[in-house]
C-alpha cells in the first residue's frame, strides 16, 4: 500500500488523461459529446432515434477496456457498501436526473467544462455541490447509509 | 462495421481503461473524494484536471475544422439556456451519485467485474432513463447543434 500511496496522484492523473483523450478523440472523429448518460440512453433506445450503434460501441468499449485494464494494468479494488435498496434508489435517481439534466460527469464535466459551456458549468457546480452535501448528510449527520 | 462505430469502440476502450487506472471505478474512492468534511481524498480532482487537458485541446482544435474526420458535421449542443430542467436534473444526479458513489461511466465499467451491485445500479439507471423518456422526455427534443 505504501508504494500506491506515494504515486497516489499519478494513477488518477494518468487515468484522467486517458478519459480526456477518449472524449477529445470522440469529438474530432465522430463530432459528438462523449457523455456516458446520453450514450447509455441512446444505446438502450431511450432517445428518439432508435438503438444507437455508436452508443452500443462506446459502452461495449468501456466494459471491454475496463476488463482489459484490470487484467493487464491494474486490478481495481472495488468497495461498495450500499444496500440493494439504496443501489436501486440511487440508480433510478441517476438515470432520471441525468436525462432531465442532459448529462453527467462526462458530458457536463469532462466535455462541457472543456468547451466552457455555461449550461455544463451550472450543471457541474450543481451536481458536485449536491453530491458533497449528500455525503455529508449520510456520513456525518445520519451515519447510517454509507 | 462503419468507421464511426469502430471509432466509438476505440474511444470506449480508452475511456474504460482510464476509469480503472484512475480508480474512479471504485465507489469508495468517489465517496472519499466527495467527503470534504471527513478524511478527504483529493485524487479525483486529478482525474478531472487530467481529463480536461486533452478534452480542451480537442475543443480548441475543433474550432478550426468544419467537420469531424468521420462525419459530415459536428453534433455539439449550442443551447446556452440554463433552465429548471438542467438544474433539477443535475441536482437529482448529484443526489444519486452521493448516495452510492456511482455515476454512469464507472457503473457501466464496473459491469466488467460481474459485481451484482453494478448490475443492479445500471438496471435501475436504465429504468430511471425510461421513466424520463416516457414522461417529460416523450416529445422529440428540438436540439440546436453547432
Amino acid at each position: 500500500m505504501s508504494a500506491m500511496t506515494e504515486i497516489n496522484y499519478l494513477w488518477p492523473l494518468a487515468g484522467g488523461l486517458l478519459i480526456g483523450l477518449s472524449a477529445g478523440l470522440y469529438l474530432l472523429l465522430n463530432g459528438r459529446i462523449a457523455g456516458i448518460s446520453g450514450l447509455a440512453a441512446a444505446a438502450a433506445g431511450l432517445t428518439h432515434d432508435g438503438v444507437s450503434k455508436l452508443g452500443l460501441g462506446f459502452l461495449g468499449g468501456i466494459i471491454a477496456g475496463a476488463w482489459l485494464a484490470a487484467a493487464l494494468i491494474r486490478q481495481p479494488d472495488i468497495t461498495i457498501t450500499s444496500s440493494p435498496g439504496l443501489l436501486i434508489a440511487a440508480g433510478l435517481i441517476v438515470g432520471y436526473g441525468t436525462r432531465l439534466g442532459s448529462g453527467c460527469t462526462s458530458g457536463h464535466g469532462v466535455c462541457g467544462l472543456a468547451r466552457l459551456s455555461p449550461r455544463s458549468v451550472a450543471a457541474t457546480v450543481t451536481f458536485m455541490a449536491v453530491a458533497g452535501v449528500t455525503v455529508f448528510v449520510t456520513r456525518h449527520l445520519l451515519g447510517v447509509l454509507s | 462495421m462503419s468507421s464511426r462505430i469502430a471509432a466509438s469502440i476505440i474511444c470506449g476502450l480508452i475511456f474504460g481503461t482510464g476509469l480503472v487506472i484512475s480508480d474512479m471505478i471504485n465507489p469508495a474512492r468517489v465517496l472519499a473524494f466527495l467527503d470534504v468534511a471527513g478524511n478527504w481524498d483529493p485524487s479525483l480532482a486529478f482525474v478531472m484536471g487530467g481529463a480536461l487537458v486533452p478534452s480542451a485541446v480537442a475543443y480548441i482544435v475543433r474550432r478550426s475544422r468544419s467537420a469531424p474526420l468521420l462525419d459530415s458535421r459536428f453534433y455539439v449542443p449550442a443551447n446556452a439556456q440554463i433552465d429548471w430542467k438542467l438544474v433539477t436534473g443535475a441536482a437529482l444526479f448529484g443526489l444519486g451519485w452521493g448516495l452510492v458513489g456511482f455515476c454512469p461511466g464507472p457503473a457501466i465499467a464496473a459491469l466488467s467485474t460481474g459485481r451484482w451491485e453494478a448490475v443492479l445500479f445500471v438496471a435501475a439507471m436504465l429504468v430511471g432513463m425510461s421513466a424520463y423518456r416516457f414522461s417529460l422526455g416523450r416529445h422529440v427534443p428540438n436540439y440546436r447543434f453547432s
